[in-house]
């Protein structure tokens, strides 16, 4: 089992032709990932990859029938492609294009509300479920099928989660970069949502930053929702305030979203905190062994 | 990226935001030239600086004659003016404002960003102006009143109302209020920004009110269709290593500390900055070489790190993905060789290629610090640093 994504889960690369996701999605093809179709206003008609690229979403899900979007669309369009991906009836939208204006975000949060689908991102490396579907930018040949879900708002963060639980041999059901935007898809109450009723995952590693209060959430839901052992590390100790981390949404700002906050709520609601992420595999390691 | 008050204060204008007139000038000439084409009896001269807590650090004047406008013009422009907010080194005043003495009656406070936690704009109004809003939420929160604003409605005239009996404004201000809450909104979409901060907003004795500071930060994802307000960019109020980093398109954020690090993703680049503290040292940066780390890229960021001369180390975290580890490690070969560093390097590798990158950097013959793991890596780079 998994959650989201799985070896029957088709999907249609937005923007397969540009550079980003021409290489992105040959990588995907290679991992074992059914992409069905590609979408590129004004290439509908020619071929790219091996699958058919179309001109609209709505043309590409009637002639395949996919249920997910990958989409690599420059900054300036990407928040047109996701709407237009939820207006065609994707199930899930994973939206990997860093960059795009705050404010074009708000929108789309609250257009979105319009549609039964789940978006994941944007800024994000997207999705894998190992040995079956990979949408996103993720390095596959790390990951391996096993027993833990990762969710996290970091791209290599998440990739050294799954390293050391590749290597200490407990491997991961479904792994879920959400993003690193301020204004994003799915969060981590979502996603632990779904781990905890996924009969597969054992165990659930949350790699959080500074920046907003969604880990203080995702505290109190694990609290009172989640049975399962959760591990968590926060990056950021040493960030100094109202600066941005790399990530737009990394940002300490007016005294809220410290990484000292984050672990204090994780550690209140009985969540095993590392302060190294080195630790994270062991830690959850340690804990299933108990 | 941040405005300047008088640009801030200049879109409010074009707006019809009410702001007191003013005129921006780089001389203390130009200021007093200035203050006689404003007229009146009384003046304020203000360095603009990208920094809060100027008037606590001298950097807001009043001014009865043109002799005192000459003098505080003087005071301050050429000089660094160092406020709570500025850092240690202080921000060079290059222009001050010149404005018209404004009659205060009450001060109030009043802001707009992104709510993170409703994925909404929302409005910010207190009636604690011209104090720190975050000391305000902290000790007296029910004198704080926030509405967020549904974007395909738009903000309503109920939340106007919710705000402006909060401030407790009389009738005709809050018809005043109303009308600029409504340009402000607009503002805020028109020109992408993230942060709007008026404080003080202000009534005045004759019951009018006035934007009597303005604060504008633009989101900088959005500037590619802002022509207009990326050309207000002031680049002499960036620290010059985080501009020269931007540049290359690299996100560097510089820090006190004697370990530079230079890592992959923004994550793990802070993630490898709160190793080295946990292993009792002090990162000197943050700085995050991007997903598609390439060999030029390495030796840019390898020039930028050892642009501050307190770095005694560095660490270079790369988690190899997309981008092989031998690649990386010939990046840093060519680097270390090009730029002629001087201090310990420490390298962790790990991912795509691994092995080959490692024997790369062994046979080179530089002097380079191979480390096993992230811990390993940390503990080293703390050792070497001394």
């Amino acid at each position: 089992m998994s959650i989201l994504v799985n070896k029957n889960s088709k999907i249609i690369c937005q923007g397969i032709t540009g550079n980003q996701g021409s290489f992105h999605t040959e990588q995907c093809i290679e991992y074992g990932t059914r992409v069905v179709a590609g979408v590129t206003p004004g290439r509908g008609g020619s071929e790219h990859l091996g699958v058919p690229v179309y001109d609209t979403m709505r043309n590409a899900v009637a002639a395949t029938g996919a249920d997910v979007s990958m989409i690599y669309v420059p900054p300036p369009f990407a928040a047109d492609a996701i709407l237009e991906a939820a207006d065609a009836g994707v199930a899930l939208i994973v939206c990997i294009t860093e960059g795009i204006p705050v404010n074009d975000m708000v929108k789309v949060k609250s257009a979105l509300r319009d549609f039964d689908c789940r978006l994941i991102g944007p800024n994000c490396p997207g999705i894998i479920t190992p040995d079956e579907c990979k949408i996103g930018i993720m390095p596959g040949f790390i990951h391996k099928k096993g027993r833990i879900g990762v969710v996290s708002r970091s791209g290599t963060l998440t990739y050294e989660a799954v390293y050391q639980t590749t290597t200490n041999g407990l491997g991961q059901t479904t792994c879920i970069g959400i993003g690193g935007d301020p204004v994003r898809g799915m969060n981590f109450i979502d996603c632990l949502e779904l781990f905890e009723a996924d009969p597969a995952t054992d165990g659930i590693i949350m790699v959080g930053e500074i920046g907003g209060t969604d880990e203080e959430a995702a505290a109190e839901f694990i609290q009172s929702n989640v049975s399962k052992p959760v591990v968590a590390y926060i990056a950021g100790v040493t960030a100094p305030p109202g600066k941005r981390m790399g990530h737009a949404g990394a940002i300490i700002a007016g005294g809220k979203g410290t990484a000292e906050d984050k672990f204090k709520a994780l550690d209140a609601a009985g969540v095993a905190t590392v302060r190294s992420p080195a630790e994270l595999g062991n830690k959850m390691q340690e804990i299933l062994a108990t | 990226m941040n405005l300047h008050e008088y640009q801030s204060k200049r879109l409010f204008a074009e707006y019809g935001i009410p702001v007191p007139r003013g005129i921006p000038a780089g001389s203390p000439n130009e200021a007093v030239k200035a203050a006689q084409e404003l007229g009146g009896a009384l003046w304020v001269v203000k360095a603009q600086v990208h920094a809060g807590g100027r008037g606590k650090a001298g950097g807001v004047k009043l001014a009865k004659s043109m002799d005192e406008v000459r003098e505080h013009a003087r005071g301050m422009l050429g000089k660094r003016l160092v406020t709570h907010q500025s850092g240690p080194d202080g921000l060079p005043v290059n222009v001050v404002y010149v404005e018209q003495g404004s009659d205060i009656d009450r001060e109030l406070y009043l802001s707009m960003l992104v709510d993170r936690e409703v994925n909404r704009v929302s409005f910010i109004a207190s009636a604690a102006g011209g104090m720190d809003i975050e000391k305000v939420a902290e000790e007296t929160p029910e004198k704080i009143f926030s509405v967020a604003v549904a974007p395909d409605a738009g903000l309503q005239d109920y939340q106007a109302r919710q705000l402006a009996f909060g401030l407790g404004l009389d009738k005709k201000q809050m018809r005043q209020f109303g009308d600029l809450v409504q340009r402000l909104y607009r503002l805020y979409l028109d020109s992408d920004a993230s942060l709007i901060e008026v404080n003080p907003l202000i009534t005045t004795k004759s019951g009018d009110i006035v934007a009597l500071d303005g604060k504008i930060n633009i989101d900088g994802s959005a500037l590619f269709r802002q022509p207009q307000i990326g050309a207000m960019r002031d680049s002499s109020q960036e620290d010059d290593a985080e501009r020269e980093a931007a540049e290359h398109d690299l996100n560097y954020v510089s820090l006190d500390g004697n370990i530079a690090c230079m890592v992959n993703g923004a994550g793990l680049a802070m993630a490898t900055m709160d190793l080295i503290k946990l292993h009792g040292g002090d990162p000197a940066n943050f700085l995050d070489v991007g997903g598609g780390a390439t060999a030029e890229r390495v030796a840019e960021a390898f020039k930028l790190v050892l642009s501050n001369d307190k770095v005694a180390a560095i660490l270079v975290n790369i988690f190899g993905g997309i981008v092989r580890c031998d690649l990386i490690a010939e990046g840093i070969i060519t680097a270390v060789k090009e730029v002629g560093v001087s201090v310990p390097v420490v390298v962790r590798l790990e991912g795509t290629n691994v092995e080959k990158g490692r024997a790369l950097l062994a046979d080179s013959g530089l002097d380079i610090i191979a480390a096993d793991d992230l811990t390993d890596a940390a503990k080293k780079s703390v050792a070497a640093a001394g």
